[in-house]
């Protein structure tokens, strides 16, 4: 019967199209404070709603409890008012609905995508409206998803690059929150506790914690009933203090032996934040150092010219405070101390001599160029937009962001690099079988 | 470069509602058009073929300023025989290396400073090269693209290095991943003489030993207009797109193209199991049943039922691996199954499992076993069925909001030979399905004949750190 109705709904749905020339972002309050921001759809009848709380692991209650952030996202969907985690799937599920939770050291997200049809979109958002409200947290689910979580921490170490990202991460930032993965570790998951979880959510997932992103094809209106409903019954609590400041660590060369035939090499510093005023300089000076796919210098340094690796690249991973900058490879382990060499020489040779005119008018093109790609479809765009509205960034940045691409010239790329990545101070890890005779 | 295997397996469950009933135009070319009642005019597909034999599949989305082109081939690993497995996927990689026209890595720099977003990805049956960019830069992709369709240049330098880069790509996703290196070995051992045994990257000795002389002969035999589909996806005009497909792959030669050989599998006759042992760290149990795809099954409709049997194990959260076995009796930490109704080939329908710490993997195996023999003993409930066609009519819509996607699925049905209007039958198929078919399908295929199971069984697996803090003697 379920489908019979929905066959009806759906055939009364007309797809049409109109272009996304420029992207409008309405934003405002709800009656608890709660920023929402708003961005219309048209030509497909569906609409995402995402609800963030600044609660991701940099919130974890000290490194001893490394994981709790994420194990109270994973709880949400296993109870909530009197349903239990079948019915809850249940109930998304067969109106074609999808939901899922995520954490990031920054923050934690609630995602929604639904048909708009209100039919089906209603009981999507009272089922959401109750995870964020009602949660239960039984101690049967606890157990059980702890012991879920634990599981995949164990099954991590079979990743040699997994192991590598963690002690990068250790030697970069300390004991700052931002040392310590957000799924967390074997010894510190095993230490955490029920009332652990009902606390941190009693804390952080509150109404002035929270931010409300919604895109589709709803009116503002119906958006602004949508962000009142999900918020209007969540205590009104706190928002998060400022997280502290990272410190610059001693730089570190780790090695990990693994019985791999490759080795994975990660060598880095600490990069920049979201609002850093050398965003753009360094960003695309590292577009034309090892961001841009295929045709970076690492790239072709690396890989086209030298076949030492499969992917060769660097990044800047912009975070509410400085995440890190780094360059990464994986080599046949008898190779490592030739890729090292020429990934240090590379970073080297930019940094001295900064981008040519040429490389510099080719990355503006390659940004600027395939811009409007960046959030052509509205997945992409509500992942933009919730970037925007998390980091506080100017409502206008999807403008603004290619007229600052543009201003970029050779001078500022170079003086940032210079200022901000020493070539000599990186952090080097490595996670590979060293005593492997042939590698092969 | 990537292959979307995750993505193909989920790819059943995302096809989009679209009815034919259209009109065919012949003009110059031939030309069919067909248009789309529920969906309207905007987002019909239209197809051309070139007096060359190329494909051309036009689709206007008109959302985003943005345009998605794709060249397909008919050549993948399950075209290949012994002794050269993974060559196609070489030749994927060798097709950036320079053309009579461009010096190696200047077709990616072309597409780069026009904005676009470039890639490959090879699969066991078909290669594709895609281009995303501004719309007005079509005419930069199809005039690269149609230029090393024809005037590839394969050096021996350049495939010295290359075959490297493979042998890299080899120990990442291969040699280094227990699990997939567990699926490589199961696939050997589950087709007798499908040449779905063979992995798409290539067998180790295969790869080290690739010729020029392999490739040229591998390319000249598959890289022809007539073999080939050109598929545009994006806010174009679909004339337009015509226009400039017959301005810069009109001139180009077709070849005579030599079918390749069925080389059916034989009947399976009995169970076949086997161990791995590899340094890990949890066992994994990885159940496949040969079955039948909609490519080669004599009733369409069994592929659907099956279909939407894997859809009721692990079809969501809601589903029965979720509710039974992670939940439930709570012995897996995570249990799918997958099904491939668009491979060339008969396939595997998969069940696959990591047990709970202290669970056996023998207990696994005996609770998906049981879930198997319940879909064979009880009809499956109104409220689970309607719940996976809800799934699918919502997921048609939402694919939409991916030209990429859509110019894939069109690409994967035209490659295979089901032809890309099956697409449009796949919501309504669906729907039609009923438990005592899906009962059916479970009774005639997930018989333990057709079964192959493949245990990872963890050996030791020791990591050593070694740490310092960097004082004078940094540097290589």
């Amino acid at each position: 019967m379920v489908t019979k109705r929905f066959m009806i709904l759906f055939l009364g749905v007309i797809l049409c199209s109109s272009l996304r020339a420029e992207v409008t972002i309405e934003q405002w309050r709800t009656t608890t404070d709660t920023p929402v921001f708003f961005v219309k759809t048209e030509g497909l009848p569906l609409v995402d709603v995402k609800v963030m709380f600044d609660a991701g692991s940099a919130r974890d209650p000290g490194e001893e409890k490394s994981g709790l952030a994420s194990l109270t996202a994973q709880m949400l969907e296993t109870g909530a008012g009197a349903f239990n985690a079948d019915e809850i799937a249940a109930q998304f599920e067969r109106v074609g609905a999808v939901f899922s939770t995520g954490v990031s050291v920054d923050m934690v997200w609630l995602d929604l995508r639904s048909l708009s049809t209100l039919e089906l979109l209603n009981p999507a958002l009272d089922t959401m409206g109750l995870l964020l409200t009602q949660p239960t947290f039984n101690s049967s689910d606890f157990d059980r998803e702890k012991n879920r979580v634990l599981t995949v921490l164990k099954q991590r170490e079979e990743s040699p690059g997994a192991l590598a990202k963690l002690s990068f991460y250790k030697a970069l930032y300390g004991h700052h929150p931002y040392a310590f993965p957000a799924l967390g570790e074997i010894t510190t998951v095993s230490k955490i506790q029920l009332d652990h979880v009902k606390a941190f959510h009693q804390k952080w997932y509150v109404a002035e914690n929270a931010t409300i992103v919604i895109v589709g094809d709803v009116t503002q209106d119906h958006a602004r009933k949508i962000a009142e409903q999900l918020i209007a019954k969540i205590n009104r609590g706190d928002k998060a203090p400022e997280l502290p400041p990272v410190i610059a660590q001693p730089e570190q060369n780790i090695h990990i032996n693994y019985p791999s035939k490759q080795t994975h090499v990660l060598l880095g510093a600490l990069g920049i934040d979201r609002n850093d005023a050398d965003y753009f300089p360094l960003v695309v000076g590292n577009h034309i150092l090892g961001g841009a796919s295929l045709v970076s210098i690492l790239f072709e340094e690396v890989r086209e010219k030298r076949g030492l690796a499969y992917s060769a690249y660097s990044y800047f991973s912009p975070m509410t405070r400085k995440g890190p900058f780094i360059m990464g490879a994986q080599t046949r382990n008898d190779q490592l101390d030739e890729a090292l060499a020429v990934m240090h020489k590379t970073l080297e040779d930019f940094v001295v001599r900064g981008p040519t005119d040429a490389e510099l008018t080719a990355a503006k093109k390659n940004i600027t160029g395939g811009f409007a790609m960046r959030f052509d479809t509205n997945k992409k765009l509500l992942e933009y937009i919730s970037m925007i509205a998390f980091h506080h960034l100017p409502l206008n940045y999807l403008t603004l962001y290619p007229e600052k691409v543009l201003a970029v010239t050779r001078a500022k790329i170079k003086e940032a690099f210079e200022r901000r990545i020493v070539p000599e101070g990186l952090t080097t890890v490595t996670v590979g079988n060293k005593v492997s005779e042939s590698g092969k | 470069m990537p292959k979307f295997n995750k993505m193909l397996r989920n790819i059943a469950r995302l096809y989009h509602q679209q009815r034919l009933g259209g009109t065919a135009i012949w003009l110059l070319l031939v030309a069919v058009v067909f248009s789309t009642p529920s969906y309207g005019q905007s987002l019909a597909v239209h197809e051309f073929k070139l007096p060359n034999g190329l494909k051309i599949l036009v689709k206007e989305d008109h959302r985003s300023p943005v345009v998605v082109s794709q060249v397909w081939y008919k050549v993948g690993s399950s075209y290949e025989h012994g002794g050269i497995t993974g060559i196609s996927h070489m030749l994927e990689h060798m097709m950036f290396k320079g053309t009579d026209k461009y010096a190696p890595g200047e077709f990616s720099r072309i597409i780069a400073e026009n904005g676009g977003n470039e890639n490959a990805f090879t699969n066991r049956d078909y290669t594709a090269y895609f281009q995303t960019l501004d719309k007005s830069r079509l005419a930069i992709s199809f005039e690269m693209e149609a230029d090393r369709m024809r005037n590839l240049h394969l050096l021996d330098e350049e495939l010295t290095k290359e075959l490297q880069v493979v042998l890299e790509e080899r120990r990442k996703r291969t040699e280094d991943n227990p699990q997939a290196k567990m699926y490589e070995y199961l696939m050997a051992m589950a087709y007798a003489n499908s040449p779905y045994k063979n992995p798409v990257i290539g067998w180790p000795a295969d790869i080290e030993n690739y010729k020029v002389a392999d490739l040229q002969a591998w390319y000249e035999r598959w890289y022809a207009p007539n073999n080939a589909t050109l598929v545009v996806v994006g806010d174009v005009d679909v004339d337009d797109v015509l226009q400039l497909a017959k301005k810069y792959f009109g001139a180009l030669e077709p070849s005579v193209l030599v079918d390749v050989k069925p080389r059916t599998e034989m009947p399976q006759q009995g169970v076949r199991r086997m161990i791995v042992k590899l340094p890990a760290k949890l066992p994994f149990i990885f159940m496949a049943y040969k079955v039948p795809v909609l490519n080669t099954i004599d009733n369409e409709q069994e592929a659907y039922a099956l279909e939407v049997l894997a859809g009721i194990l692990d079809g969501g959260n809601s589903a029965r691996f979720s509710t039974q076995l992670v939940r439930g009796r709570q012995i897996a930490v995570s249990a799918s199954a997958g099904y491939d109704l668009s491979a060339r080939l008969s396939s595997l329908l998969t069940l696959s499992a990591t047990p709970v710490e202290g669970v056996s993997v023998a207990t696994i195996e005996a609770a998906i076993k049981e879930e198997v023999m319940r879909l064979q003993n009880e009809l499956v409930l109104p409220d689970e069925l309607s719940r996976v066609k809800a799934q699918v009519l919502a997921q048609s819509v939402y694919e939409h909001d991916s030209m990429f996607y859509q110019g894939m699925l069109l690409g994967i049905f035209e490659m295979v030979g089901l032809g890309w209007s099956k697409i449009d039958e796949y919501v309504e198929q669906i729907n039609k399905i009923t438990a005592e078919q899906i009962q059916a399908v479970a009774k005639k295929y997930l018989i333990d004949r057709h079964l192959n199971i493949a245990v990872l069984e963890p050996q030791a697996l020791v990591l050593q750190a070694t740490h310092e803090l960097k004082g004078a003697n940094h540097g290589h």
